[in-house]
């Protein structure tokens, strides 16, 4: 079993405060993101959880034991570094064979478990070769390949993915995903790019100045954002916040009314994700000022404004609205989320 | 007319060719031709003299025991420091000034530092001689203590010349990114694992350029030696001196500046074989 439980982890650099207690569990075998913008404190949680760090208070426990105490290389991890770290001075071969030559593995085992990862990544060829002379995605697979040749109870990834050229990322998230499922390795994967945390992760923890905002499974986090950071953050286009007043307990969207939350105050601020709305009829819908319509070929963008407030809104392919229109929408009233103006926070899910 | 330009930087490395040309290669064509000719011809007569003179053995000898003592201390120490100060984080630009402040003192200067430390009526003797180890003041640096005499020498050589070894091999270290230390740590290497088969591989570069700089250095050791030992220990710098000055023979002096540059680039050629440095294989 290696659960591992991250417990009110704190860490300050000098004055700053880098990670406010953080909490999180991840289960044997998941994959984890954590996911938020640059700065947050996502490598420092990681590198706490390798070893590589102090943690100013709290405990990370893999199943039963704490391992807050143990020295890094001690703590039975494997880690796939930002900037790839692998040894310019060995082979691939001798790369992906280091983890198991510390472990003093025979060269049998060496050999086997060398080759099963080459195969896994498909870096066989190279295996003689020296990694200068690898392009930035070989070498990104020599790196995965060293972390899998130790069948890791825990894999760690920094932004593994972040230095490559994007058509070679969308590649080589397809193929970590295939991996990864195959190996069943627990995963704690770092990123700041929402499309690859959503693509890759049964749950993703999104974090935002220190702090863990929600953690949850990619479609929870997409459609029942905990905060307007979340809400903002993931998605593109992100999340729509449009403050409207409540009056008796009632929102008015157009012509149609709309419960608001009960705890919700004289104003709240509805979110609405750009596809969860359709074309009425002026006299019914919300309006909506278009500023620009941008045909994508897939889907219908719209850049405007609802009661002067931004918004964007995605229609399908097939709706004829041009820049300058002024259009009717219709909420799909299930798919809001409603939050506080003066927290950020989204209130609980109405049971309609 | 973009063809033109290719001389522009010939022009701008003229002078300095020529410069060197005018103060290095010409004295260096002089002096070996005065240390394989006499009277205007070809002859091995210099180089006779110099093998058949009672100093020429022993200079010979203490030169190499002092460069085989005191190159590999000074790269350790140099190590030790480097690893030591690449863990500081506040402080190590002060640390670093204050361990380079032998650089900015000349060799006989320090020599003369070490003079009065060690000499009868030194430092150390006061030191001993207070702590009651001693009873009367002894000497160090005589003909009679040869080995003390040595050991003190070595010490003055290494507080004087390590400075510029841990300056390159600190240099060397910064140019190892700490993931490479941290990946190797990840994986399951120890601190001792990760020094001898992570950081020392990487700064091949830094340690070679720090041993043949350090070893020719050691070969053209003198001013320390003359203060510390004056002619009780006879170098190989020091009999060209004395050949050159008390004995005004430029010849025989010539013959050993030779010999001392033939040793010298012997030992680059054996460095640059012995420890290869592969671009593809570094950072
Ligand atoms: N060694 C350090 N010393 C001081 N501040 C640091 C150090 N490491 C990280 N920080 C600060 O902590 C914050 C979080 O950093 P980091 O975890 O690297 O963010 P992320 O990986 O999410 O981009 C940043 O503001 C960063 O400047
Ligand atoms: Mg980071």
């Amino acid at each position: 079993m290696a659960n591992i439980v991250i417990d009110r982890i704190r860490k300050s650099f000098g004055a700053f405060e880098a990670l406010k207690e953080v909490s999180l569990t991840i289960h044997d075998g998941e994959f984890v993101s954590l996911l938020g913008p640059s700065g947050c404190g996502k490598t420092t949680l990681l590198r706490i959880i390798a070893g590589l760090e102090t943690a100013t208070s709290g405990d990370v426990r893999i199943g039963d034991n704490s391992i807050i105490g143990l020295l890094t290389k001690d703590r039975g991890l494997a880690m796939v570094f930002q900037n790839y770290a692998v040894f310019p001075h060995m082979t691939v071969y001798e790369n992906v064979a280091f983890g198991l030559r510390m472990q003093k593995a025979d060269d049998l085992r060496v050999k086997a478990q060398v080759e099963k990862a080459a195969g896994l990544l498909h870096i066989e060829p190279y295996l003689d070769r020296y990694p200068n002379k690898l392009s930035g995605g070989q070498r990104q697979r020599v790196a995965v390949a060293r972390a899998l040749a130790v069948e890791p109870r825990v894999l760690l990834m920094d932004e593994p993915l972040s230095n490559l050229d994007a058509l070679l990322r969308l590649e080589m998230r397809t193929e970590l995903k295939t991996v990864l499922q195959a190996a069943g390795t627990t995963t704690v994967y770092v990123t700041h790019d929402q499309t690859e945390a959503m693509g890759l992760s049964d749950r993703i923890a999104v974090m935002h100045g220190g702090v863990v905002e929600q953690i949850g499974s990619p479609v929870e986090i997409y459609n029942r954002p905990a905060t307007r950071f979340v809400g903002g953050f993931i998605g593109n286009p992100p999340m729509n916040f449009i403050k409207v007043a409540v009056s008796n307990g009632q929102v008015a969207a157009g012509g149609e009314q709309i419960s608001a939350p009960k705890d919700a105050g004289y104003e709240v601020i509805l979110g609405m994700r750009g596809e969860a709305v359709e074309l009425a009829p002026l006299s019914t819908g919300l309006e909506m000022k278009v500023r620009v319509a941008e045909p994508m070929g897939s889907h219908l963008l719209l850049t405007g404004s609802i009661h002067d407030q931004p918004v964007r809104v995605v229609l399908p392919a097939s709706e004829t609205v041009k820049s300058g229109d002024t259009i009717g929408l219709k909420l799909d009233r299930n798919r809001i989320t409603w939050l506080s103006p003066e927290s950020g926070k989204a209130y609980p899910a109405l049971t309609a | 007319m973009t063809n033109d330009r290719r001389w522009i930087p010939y022009l701008l490395i003229l002078p300095s060719v020529a410069f060197l040309a005018l103060l290095f290669i010409v004295p260096l064509v002089q002096t070996i031709w005065l240390a394989v000719s006499d009277n205007g011809a070809l002859s091995l007569a210099n180089a006779d003299r110099m093998v058949n003179d009672i100093n020429f053995t022993r200079s010979l000898r203490n030169t190499f025991l002092l460069t085989l003592m005191v190159v590999p201390v000074q790269i350790a120490i140099a190590l030790v420091m480097g690893s030591m100060v690449a863990k500081v984080g506040r402080g190590r630009e002060t640390i670093l000034w204050i361990w380079t402040i032998p650089l900015g003192i000349s060799d006989l200067a320090a020599g003369l530092v070490w003079l009065s430390i060690l000499q009868n009526t030194g430092y150390l003797n006061s030191v001993l001689f207070g702590f009651g180890i001693i009873e009367r003041q002894t000497g160090w640096l005589s003909y009679q203590t040869p080995v003390a005499l040595f050991f003190a020498i070595a010490v003055a050589e290494i507080w004087r010349g390590t400075a510029i070894v841990m300056v390159i091999i600190v240099a060397g270290l910064n140019q190892v990114p700490k993931e490479f230390r941290e990946a190797a740590e990840i994986f399951g290497a120890g601190p001792w694992t990760r020094f001898w088969r992570i950081t020392l591989p990487l700064i091949r570069p830094a340690l070679q350029s720090a041993l043949i700089l350090r070893t020719v250095l050691a070969f053209e050791v003198f001013a320390v030696v003359y203060a510390l030992g004056g002619r009780n220990f006879p170098v190989l710098v020091g009999e060209a001196y004395n050949w050159q000055n008390q004995n005004q023979n430029y010849s025989v002096a010539a013959a050993y500046a030779v010999l001392i540059m033939v040793i010298s680039l012997a030992a680059t050629l054996v460095y640059l074989k012995a420890i290869k440095v592969d671009p593809e294989r570094l950072p």
